[in-house]
């Protein structure tokens, strides 16, 4: 029997301390990398300003788009604090961050740095209103729907059309613009990638909790409650898609930064916009 | 099976080490069962809680390599061979002796929770109607064994030992069971909010990895509660709705 000496004090103290001997930082590094790449791309996309609408296509960063005389900065600024305060007080992105960032803890039974604690009740107390910015979210796939179907009209592609279109895009002209004329059905890539882009919006915010509180989650008993058993099966509705609501987080997050690079680069022209139809 | 080294708290009160037995290991066995032959074999005074053996009493709670789990539903071929498996109390409660720790903190907690309160009956025999689709959510809830892993890993608790003023996961799941039954007529929004502690907890969901019944801690009960929470204190909508209809 040999005895390995070791304090009584069993208490993780200091940043890092555990008996753990998983790879715990593995998931607090990769979510701080990939919430810091997502923060460095959206914060200079909306800066630039530029770049943001190709033919049919918006990027979902400036969109709806305000271009007011009197705003000195770039449109996306008076729209993107919404999706923004959605995902801030979201409750999964909370508990990303809180770890990744805040180290509060950075992973289970591993020791924090010291300090005072007061959870959500003093500094962090305005997670409360995530419902304020839930409502603005449901808005705000209507207006992205829109935008994906505006993605799939386009303008006939006559001989006159054409003669003035960028080679390869009937339909658009050198500076972007869709040409005049009559419209019709279209598909490129664009469209799809637009369409993508809201589904999976829509996948995180019909997953979000609030919502899942405010369709049924507040009610005891939902036989006794008014369209008790339609808000009970909106209730299971939001639950299927909250059980995945961090799947629904990342992917959404993910495409919506590629959809608005997508629209940015075939802008920029560096890379062509495929017609599929 | 070959030998292995099990690396042991043992110690009482403020004091105590970690001490390595080694223990020739059959095929099959659980952590508690290794406890077991080392208190049989080696350390007769080694002292720790069980009672099942089946991962439903939830006496047998302790940290191995770190991490809290029941003894009794770990089994030893989910470590490699070749290196110690450390076993130590739970942390948020204070020692007894060796891996017991005393979690009469919690039943304390548990007697101040405001009751499930029933409506009157709903037919003269005393009895009432509901549905089971209705009952579900509050069912969920009800697998607990209060094992109170959940409670070890709180860092609210375990790290910051607020123990006075947050009722800890655990509770917040009895609640939320008396709080989503369609027959409760009790309002704790206040008392979670005051007494409860809600607020202190930061949704970072290490109670719902280590539940060994697999509640969904975070999402089904807490974030529920912190909603209803919101509704009554938080809102300024739902205030001005409450303000007008008096
Ligand atoms: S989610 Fe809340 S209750 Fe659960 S461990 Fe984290 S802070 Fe504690
Ligand atoms: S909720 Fe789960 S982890 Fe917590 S005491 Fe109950 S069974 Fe144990
Ligand atoms: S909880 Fe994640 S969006 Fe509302
Ligand atoms: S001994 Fe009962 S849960 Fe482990």
């Amino acid at each position: 029997m040999a005895t390995s000496a070791a304090p009584r004090v069993l208490e993780e103290r200091g940043l890092g301390a555990t008996l753990r001997r998983d790879a715990w930082w593995l998931a607090p590094a990769a979510v701080a990398i990939g919430l810091l790449a997502f923060g460095f791309y959206a914060t200079w996309a909306a800066w630039v300003g530029d770049h943001y609408e190709w033919g049919p296509y918006l990027s979902p960063f400036y969109s709806p788009l305000f271009e007011p005389g009197w705003w000195p900065l770039s449109p996306a600024f008076l729209i993107l604090w919404a999706p923004l305060g959605f995902r801030v007080t979201c409750y999964y992105y909370r508990k990303a961050y809180y770890r990744a960032f805040f180290l509060d803890p950075v992973a289970c039974a591993v020791g924090e740095p010291r300090h005072d604690y007061h959870g959500e009740r003093k500094l962090f107390v305005f997670q409360n209103l995530h419902r304020f910015f839930m409502y603005l979210a449901v808005v705000f796939i209507f207006i992205l729907g829109w935008d994906a179907i505006v993605s799939f009209i386009w303008p006939v592609c006559s001989d006159a059309v054409r003669a003035v279109s960028v080679p390869g895009a009937c339909g658009v002209l050198p500076s972007g613009e869709l040409a005049e004329g009559p419209r019709t059905f279209g598909i490129g890539v664009g469209s799809l990638v637009l369409t993508i882009n809201v589904i999976l919006l829509a996948g995180f915010t019909f997953g979000c909790h609030a919502l899942r509180h405010a369709v049924g989650g507040s009610i005891d008993c939902f036989s006794c409650a008014k369209f008790g058993r339609q808000r009970y099966r909106l209730w299971r509705g939001v639950t299927v898609l909250n059980k995945r609501h961090m799947f629904w987080a990342w992917i959404s997050l993910f495409w919506v930064g590629f959809a608005d690079l997508y629209v940015r680069l075939v802008a920029m022209g560096v890379i062509s916009d495929l017609r599929l139809l | 099976m070959a030998k292995r080294v099990f690396r042991l708290f043992r110690g009482q009160g403020n004091t105590g080490q970690l001490v390595d037995y080694e223990l020739e290991c059959d095929e099959g066995m659980v952590v508690l069962d290794a406890v077991h032959r080392i208190q049989a074999e080696q350390a007769p005074d080694l002292a720790c809680r069980w009672n099942c053996k089946a991962g439903k009493c939830g006496s047998c709670s302790a940290e191995i390599n770190g991490k809290p789990r029941l003894m009794c539903m770990t089994r030893l071929s989910d470590y490699p061979p070749d290196r110690p498996i450390t076993i130590t109390p739970m942390k948020a409660f204070p020692l007894i002796k060796d891996l017991v720790t005393d979690v009469s903190w919690n039943y304390e907690v548990n007697r101040r929770l405001p009751e499930f309160k029933p409506r009157p009956p709903d037919f003269p025999d005393g009895s009432w109607r509901m549905y089971q689709y209705e009952v579900e959510r509050a069912q969920e809830f009800r697998k607990c064994i209060e094992c109170f892993l959940c409670q070890d890993v709180c860092h609210v608790l375990r790290t910051h030992r607020k123990h006075d003023e947050f009722i800890g996961p655990a509770f917040l799941t009895r609640a939320a069971a008396y709080e989503t039954h369609p027959l409760d007529t009790n309002d704790r929004a206040t008392y979670l909010k005051e007494q409860g502690g809600i607020g202190y907890c930061n949704i970072t969901k290490c109670c719902t990895e280590v539940c060994p019944e697999s509640i969904a801690i975070t999402d089904n009960a807490i974030i529920p509660l912190k909603e209803r929470v919101v509704d009554r204190h938080y809102d300024p909508l739902r205030a001005i709705v409450r303000l007008l209809k008096g």
